[in-house]
């Protein structure tokens, strides 16, 4: 640790001495962690802990004109739970993330379960192709389900062209569906991963076994498959649920008035609106309705899979 | 300094993983140029204390001195010790001169001068124009000897091995073995060993310590080892051992006379010397110096049994025989030096007979 | 014998929805393409013609050549500094036993999951109470921290893959920390490194929420998009633009999971 770059001397003669710090690291592996995680933890911490912490603090401000009003007060979570549109946003946030994790879990576990059992060859190969959307632009792939869903878009013009209706559909765009479709296509390649290394970690064996000892497929699937797999499913919805809740470029560009969400309401504070104090409150509430929600899902599966087992 | 002379010293070192103790105040003297093994069953602590040697873990308390220098504060690179990892640690991305040379770049070296010592090594180790090719295209035997042949070209004052042969079939293990030895006279260097493997130890050592829950019970010669256990646990350790229990008659130069159960008077040696007549022992006795006969023996001590089982082991058999008064069976090991007639299974009436020096007093009762 | 035994028989319809799957998992992002080829104005079938114009017009536009070379800048310097500090985290996570470890992993990946509005507005609050005014830095700053985790998860499989004790031989052989990094943990976890370079500068590169509240004058190629999506008119050369950046994105993050695939490989073997 001390950057000793002379040629080693010869042992016999003497031993060269690490300074005071280098004695530390040196006799605790702990330190030597630390030391190398600190500076990762220094940018979380001020990118994340200290920007957090005065996000509450703001959250109990209030705004006057262009500046605040800094004393402590909780008029902000009053004006938020007074007015009825604060928790309707929220609420339908809630419900529209909750149904698109659904549909995304659903529709996305077979496709792990093909991975995991059915996959012989280049396995790597499928994993890469499901999740390579993922990583790519989300406001491209949502710019276009725009293209798709819109007004004239691909669905509406295909059908017309094909004569198959007579003018566009317009529920199809700025609607509740359009966002819930939107975010279970943007987000399945992410869930399918902690499903898939979950399926994949089932020892083939218990499947052979759960043969041998007369389970047909489908038992077998119910009764060890399923079971096995659930971690990964626990993660996969919270994975997408609490992302999803706070989302913003997709109600934005695909939800209209019936299909915002509370993402939008907390720009809009940040934005035209001007009312950063309630923007801050905003976010702590979705925060903390998400972490409750979370910890609620946590507890219910836990209680289930202890009253199962 | 050290409290003597040895070369490498362990003085009452104590480690701690949590509250879990791997190592339990452990002293050990180990002479310049020995062989010397730590054996012991996995989770003994022997892989601990050879790691703390490296500089890979600290002692909790206590502290090691190699010649006479303490280590507590020199960290692994600045230690005159090598090491030969189990999993043998052969770097995959270099090739077979590169992973040799690597210690040498702090020594400035020529490429030339550094390219002739790895070859000088190949030589040694008998892998000659291997120098270029990759870890992966190696055998296992092979992979062993580079590692020996890393840490050796550095001429470190302690060579570490770490069950170095662990991972290699019998007949190849077999063969290194007699290498390493003959490897170890010729540099001259001090062998710390680790094996689990008790005849592995027995061939290699000039001494072993024989380890279990982090302590050592006993350091000692591998002859001294098996035939003058201190304990039960190094006894039933090494080889296999018949157990008796015994009072003390008399004691007559360095020889018990005990009432064992079971068989009588015997007469025992490597007896302890605060031992007095009257006291309750421990007697041991191994299976090959035991005889099986099915009539009385004309001359010598003597005891009846019942042959229960017996085993057909082609150059031997092994006897199982039930003694009065004793719990286990006793064990006998018997050249087969005539050609059997598979009726050695019968059970039937036996006699037991052994040689004056035979049985040995064991430490703890 | 692995192919014939009773679990592994194929399964026809499974074969079948996997196939379609993949299919709608594609499909949108491929209409983009698709109409930036198209002669119209107007993103609607029936298609008119085969043309050029929007790419050959995209050319000729400053304003995006100026956010192209915004958003590569801070690109770059995410992926680096991100990478970085990422190798020595995995490192320290899969090498050390650390009190506290666990709910110190989760605190690092909390950006994975938190809404990335969260993270921006709380940015955007500290930087603004700190008098630090909006530019490509606070953007840099942002995705540095949505990156992180993608790059300690991009290498710690890595780590994990190959054996402790061959750093442990380069000590014993004499190298100390600094060394044995260069001679021997760099060049055994650099394809991880390689595929963290290039997952983050993707991540940064097409990032959009973070700098939507961090950007200030200069925008990214994302902010400069949305900013374009308010004009119809200008919908065909962004689908130009738009699929110029899904491919390169798609090259970049296929080559980067390419490139570590054995690290996946033995990672889920575990």
């Amino acid at each position: 640790m001390t950057g000793q770059i002379t040629p080693a001397p010869d042992h016999a003669t003497a031993l060269p001495r690490t300074g005071r710090i280098g004695m530390l690291l040196q006799r605790s592996e702990a330190a030597r962690g630390y030391s190398l995680l600190t500076p990762t933890l220094l940018i979380m911490t001020i990118g994340i802990l200290v920007p957090f912490g005065i996000l509450v603090t703001m959250s109990f401000w209030t705004q006057a004109g262009f500046g605040f009003d800094t004393a402590l007060t909780t008029a902000n979570y009053e004006k938020a739970a007074e007015r009825p549109i604060y928790g309707a946003l929220l609420t339908r946030s809630l419900k529209m993330s909750a149904m698109a994790t659904i549909a995304t879990v659903l529709l996305s576990y077979p496709m792990a379960y093909f991975v995991a059992f059915h996959v012989h060859r280049n396995k790597m190969m499928w994993i890469v192709l499901i999740t390579l959307p993922f990583w790519t632009s989300y406001l491209l792939r949502v710019f276009a389900w725009k293209v798709v869903l819109g007004y004239e878009g691909v669905i509406n013009s295909f059908l017309m062209t094909l004569g198959l209706i007579e003018a566009p559909l317009e529920f199809l765009l700025y609607s509740q569906s359009a966002v819930v479709i939107t975010l279970a296509h943007a987000w399945a390649a992410f869930a399918i991963l902690p499903m898939y290394v979950s399926l994949e970690k089932i020892d083939r064996s218990l499947l052979e076994a759960a043969t041998d000892l007369g389970d047909g497929p489908m038992a077998r699937f119910l009764r060890i498959t399923l079971p096995l797999s659930m971690p990964g499913v626990i993660s996969a919805s919270l994975l997408i649920f609490i992302p999803t809740t706070g989302d913003y470029i997709t109600p934005a560009l695909l939800g209209g008035p019936d299909g915002a969400m509370i993402g939008n309401l907390i720009q809009k504070q940040f934005g035209a609106i001007n009312d950063w104090p309630m923007g801050a409150a905003l976010s702590i509430i979705l925060m903390l309705s998400i972490g409750a929600i979370a910890l609620g899902f946590m507890a219910a599966t836990n209680f289930v899979r202890k009253r199962i087992s | 300094m050290t409290q003597n002379d040895a070369f490498i010293s362990i003085r009452n070192v104590n480690k701690f993983f949590g509250k879990f103790q791997a190592i339990a105040d452990v002293s050990i003297d180990i002479q310049h140029g020995e062989f010397f093994s730590l054996l012991g069953s996995s989770g003994c602590g022997k892989t601990t204390l050879l790691r703390m040697l490296a500089g890979f873990e600290s002692p909790t308390s206590g502290e090691i001195y190699i010649d006479g220098q303490p280590m507590s504060d020199v960290p692994p690179h600045h230690r005159p010790v090598n090491m030969v990892f189990q999993s043998y640690a052969i770097f995959p991305h270099l090739n077979v001169r590169d992973n040799i040379a690597y210690g040498l770049r702090k020594q400035k070296l020529a490429r030339a001068k550094r390219y002739e010592m790895v070859d000088e090594m190949l030589e040694l180790i008998k892998l000659p124009d291997y120098g270029d090719r990759k870890a992966n295209e190696l055998s296992g035997g092979q992979r062993q000897r580079i590692a020996l042949a890393r840490s050796l070209i550095l001429r470190p004052k302690v060579l570490l091995l770490d069950e170095p042969l662990g991972a290699l079939d019998k007949q190849l293990r077999e063969q290194m073995q007699l290498e390493l030895r003959a490897l170890q006279k010729t540099v001259g260097i001090t062998f710390v060993f680790v094996t689990h493997d008790q005849e592995e130890a027995l061939t290699l050592s000039d001494r072993i310590a024989v380890m279990a829950q982090g302590r050592d019970l006993q350091v000692d010669t591998p002859t001294r080892l098996y035939e003058n256990p201190v304990n039960r646990d190094v006894a039933s350790f090494i080889g296999t051992m018949n157990f008796f229990d015994g009072t003390v008659s008399a004691i007559n130069d360095g020889i018990a006379k005990v009432d064992a159960v079971g068989l009588g008077e015997v007469r025992a040696g490597n007896v302890p010397s605060g031992l007095r007549p009257g006291q309750s022992v421990c007697l041991a006795v191994r299976p090959e110096k035991l005889t099986v006969s099915e009539n009385a023996p004309e001359a010598g001590s003597n005891a009846r049994g019942l042959l229960e089982n017996a085993a057909y082991l082609g150059e031997r058999s092994h006897y199982y025989v039930r003694v009065d008064g004793v719990s286990q069976p006793v064990a006998v090991s018997a050249q087969n030096r005539q050609r059997a007639d598979g009726k050695a299974e019968d059970k039937r009436p036996v006699w037991l007979s052994w040689d004056e020096n035979a049985f040995v007093v064991l430490e703890d009762g | 014998m692995s192919h014939t035994s009773y679990i592994k028989r194929p399964n026809r319809p499974l074969q079948f929805y996997a196939a379609l799957f993949l299919i709608v998992l594609y499909v949108p992002v491929l209409f983009l393409p698709l109409f930036s080829f198209n002669d119209s104005v107007y993103v609607r079938f029936p298609l008119k013609g085969f043309t050029f114009q929007w790419y050959v017009e995209l050319m000729d536009r400053e304003p995006v050549w100026a956010a192209l070379r915004n958003s590569i800048q801070v690109g770059i310097a995410t992926s680096v500094f991100a990478t970085g500090l990422g190798m020595f985290a995995a490192k320290a996570i899969t090498r050390y036993r650390i009190p506290g470890k666990g709910p110190l992993v989760g605190f690092i990946m909390l950006p994975l999951v938190v809404p990335g509005i969260i993270f921006g507005v709380a940015l955007l609050v500290l930087l603004s109470r700190m008098g630090i005014s909006l530019s490509l830095y606070t953007v840099t700053i942002g995705h540095v921290i949505v990156c992180l985790p993608f790059a300690i998860a991009t290498m710690i499989p890595r780590f994990e893959g190959f054996d402790p004790a061959i750093e442990e031989a380069s000590a014993d052989l004499g190298e100390n920390a600094w060394w044995t990094f260069w001679r021997v943990t760099f060049p055994m976890v650099f394809p991880g490194v390689l595929a963290s370079l290039l997952l983050t500068f993707t991540v940064s590169f097409d990032e959009f929420i973070m700098a939507f509240f961090l950007t200030g004058t200069d925008p990214t190629l994302p902010m400069y998009i949305w900013a374009q999506l308010r004009f119809p008119k200008e919908f065909p050369s962004i689908l130009a633009l738009a699929s110029i950046i899904l491919v390169v994105s798609f090259v970049l993050v296929f080559l980067g999971q390419w490139i570590n695939r054995d690290a996946h490989a033995a990672a889920s073997k575990k």
